[in-house]
């Protein structure tokens, strides 16, 4: 593992790859768990601990996993560390398990812990497969983060609801204040088609800027802050 | 080829490589649980307590409030279908209160799962929602926590009540010409709460010395 492919991987993960944006994988946690802000993140986090040990732990055994039995094997390997993280966080944040409890166990039917083991853990060493594991992971939690943040802004005139079960001590902001009527279709399932969608767009437009600049100025070494200026 | 290749062979090691994966993740799955399970068991009885607290002033009774119980069968009266639990909080060995779980089968979207607490003397200590799918923003104010009015929540009406204040058929909402408040948008999920509570009250106030005369984790 070097630092060339330390940021490869970062950046599949975080951008090029995204599971929520890209590769749009793991839709279920993505819609059903981002009504808040907290919700969607605790429950990335937890997926980025099952995404990363189940990357070490198939790139540690991928020699002694039979090619032609190893989704089932995957699929145990998964299957035992979401029980484990389902029963710490009962035991440990227990606050914070009544809220998201019922979702934990949809870690082990969520796609992208399943391929990303299938397709890069089962070939790759394990401290690359770890670092992929988490990249993915962080690349879910950001688009969580704002899609639950701008769901719950929208929806009920919030952000960080339910922080103090997570870290005690904090407390919800009430960004739009206390007479803001709320938007009841951002926090229903149809307000997390719409948002995605949105968020999905903005990603190709980005994307799709990108390219028509890169193909632009082919000779173009460092990027002319006029031009950044002169966009939009 | 050899004889080594044959599908039986292959077929019984893929098998004991299968075998030998089941057996040491349950075996980690085993440590785990049993590693975690006093934690979960004693914050299971935590929330349980602390929703009681909530409906029942913690100082008001000196028992073991979640060991001494009994359990009912279907009563419609309290809307159980399956049976439920009732603590029973004593002081000084003399009755204080019941603790009962109800359900109001009317909401808006389905059943809603209530603890209600009513003391030895008739009156309703309390009404907490434990679990329910009124629409979030609208029929949801029936949970104190997402009422949007924290200093007199909805649900909190109800507590200090007894039938001689408000009579079995006043304990209606407004609207149907009863005692009880409700918000305008969401009458539906109030009137279940309100109907239930009234026929909680009623049941526990009907049944008191039987309920506080049975063994403590007795059927009825």
């Amino acid at each position: 593992m070097n630092l060339q492919s330390f940021r490869e991987n970062a950046w599949n993960g975080l951008w090029k790859q995204n599971p929520g944006l890209a590769q749009l994988l793991g839709l279920c946690p993505i819609l059903a768990i981002s009504t808040s802000m907290v919700n969607a993140v605790s429950l990335g986090l937890a997926t980025i601990l099952v995404m990363a040990v189940a990357n070490l732990a198939v790139a540690a055994l991928r020699n002694l996993i039979p090619y032609e039995i190893r989704i089932p094997v995957f699929i145990l390997i998964i299957a035992a560390l979401v029980t484990i993280v389902d029963l710490s966080f009962n035991a440990y944040l227990h606050e914070l398990y009544l809220v998201l409890g019922i979702f934990i166990p949809l870690i082990v039917t969520n796609c992208i812990v399943l391929a990303r083991v299938e397709a890069y853990a089962a070939k790759n060493d394990p401290i690359s497969s770890t670092v992929d594991g988490v990249m993915m992971g962080l690349g879910l939690v950001w688009v969580l983060a704002v899609l639950g943040g701008l769901r719950e802004l929208i929806g009920s005139g919030t952000l960080f609801t339910g922080i103090e079960m997570v870290i005690p001590g904090l407390s919800p902001l009430n960004v739009l204040g206390d007479d803001y009527p709320g938007f009841l279709l951002a926090i229903l399932p149809p307000g997390a088609f719409f948002a995605l969608g949105c968020l999905i767009a903005l990603f190709n437009w980005l994307n799709a800027r990108a390219a028509a600049r890169g193909r632009a100025r082919p000779a173009a070494v460092t990027p002319a802050p006029a031009a950044a200026s002169a966009a939009p | 080829m050899s004889a080594r290749y044959t599908a039986t062979h292959t077929s019984l090691r893929t098998a004991a490589i299968m075998v030998l994966f089941t057996v040491v993740f349950t075996t980690v799955m085993s440590a785990t649980y049993n590693a975690t399970r006093p934690a979960i068991e004693a914050s299971a009885q935590q929330e349980k307590m602390r929703l009681i607290d909530e409906v029942l002033t913690p100082g008001s009774y000196d028992n073991a409030l979640l060991d001494d119980y009994v359990d009912v069968g279907p009563t419609p009266q309290l809307g159980l279908t399956d049976g439920g639990r009732i603590y029973r909080a004593r002081r000084a060995d003399a009755p204080a209160a019941l603790v009962l779980e109800a359900i109001a089968p009317d909401g808006y979207a389905g059943r809603i799962q209530l603890v209600v607490a009513v003391s030895a003397d008739g009156h309703l200590t309390g009404v907490r929602a434990t679990g329910h799918r009124e629409t979030p923003g609208l029929g949801d104010y029936i949970d104190p926590k997402k009422d949007r009015d924290k200093a007199h929540p909805w649900i909190g009406q109800f507590a200090g009540v007894s039938l001689d204040d408000v009579a079995p058929a006043q304990w209606k909402v407004r609207r149907d010409g009863g005692h009880f408040a409700y918000r305008v948008g969401a009458t539906i999920s109030a009137r279940a709460v309100t109907h239930a509570a009234g026929r909680a009250l009623d049941y526990a106030v009907a049944n008191r010395d039987a309920l506080f005369a049975a063994p403590a984790g007795s059927r009825l």
